[in-house]
């Protein structure tokens, strides 16, 4: 899959949590997940199992804090794909 | 295995606040609890004078209590501590019947995940005649991984 396949299905994956439908729209890699899309932050959860069971991962604690936009998101991706 | 009393006793909740007179089971997966929406409750006054109904937000926060918090408490075990809390992030629930005051109801949590400090929970609230009252899915935020 590349970048542009996994920001696609990134979109899909964090869309029933956006509260800014045209930070949505313009969504980029430096996006940010809290301030730009406004999802609740408890809903960052939902995310990341949603991007686990996506792309057939898992993801640690240390991970999961960092992953506040979406450049850190395909950072975190990639990583853990390549470890596989 | 922390005992049920245990987990009751550690509650954050009081009077009127509380709503869980009793921890039926617990285990990893889920809890099962109960409580009596007694006639002398103060919200009977206003909701409705003439026509008390337990309030819907009242049968989610019972549902929270029993199915959410005592099992929160319950996985954090020792890390559970009087600075500790429970959340509430998220609620969507369904309500199919009336609770009139002096029901009993019991609560049926299961656990859908408990991840990166988050409990999300399917919740079901059964009356005495064992009908749904109310049903869904509640979620909160355990405060240790804030």
């Amino acid at each position: 899959m590349n970048k542009a396949e996994t920001i696609e299905t990134l979109k899909s994956i964090v869309k029933p949590y956006v509260k800014n439908a045209e930070a949505f729209e313009n969504l980029s890699e430096d996006t940010d997940f809290l301030r730009d899309l406004q999802i609740n932050s408890a809903n960052l959860v939902d995310v990341a199992l949603d991007v686990e069971e996506a792309f057939d991962i898992t993801i640690d604690n240390a991970s999961m804090e960092k992953m506040l936009n979406v450049k850190a998101a395909l950072e975190i991706i990639a990583a853990k794909l390549a470890e596989k | 295995m922390m005992e049920n009393d245990t987990i009751l006793a550690r509650l954050p909740y009081a009077d009127p606040f509380l709503f869980v007179d009793e921890l039926i089971e617990i285990d990893e997966n889920g809890a099962k609890g109960a409580f009596i929406f007694r006639e002398t409750l103060d919200f009977y006054k206003g909701h409705f004078p003439e026509n008390p109904v337990t309030p819907g937000v009242i049968l989610t926060e019972c549902m929270a209590q029993i199915g959410l918090v005592c099992l929160g408490i319950f996985l954090l075990n020792e890390h559970f501590n009087t600075k500790s809390s429970i959340a509430l992030t998220s609620t969507e629930i369904e309500f199919l019947k009336p609770v009139f005051p002096g029901e009993r109801v019991v609560v049926q949590s299961t656990k859908k995940y408990f991840r990166f400090g988050k409990l999300k929970c399917e919740v079901e609230m059964r009356n005495e005649n064992d009908e749904i009252v109310c049903n869904g899915v509640i979620a909160g935020i355990l405060s240790e991984y804030k």
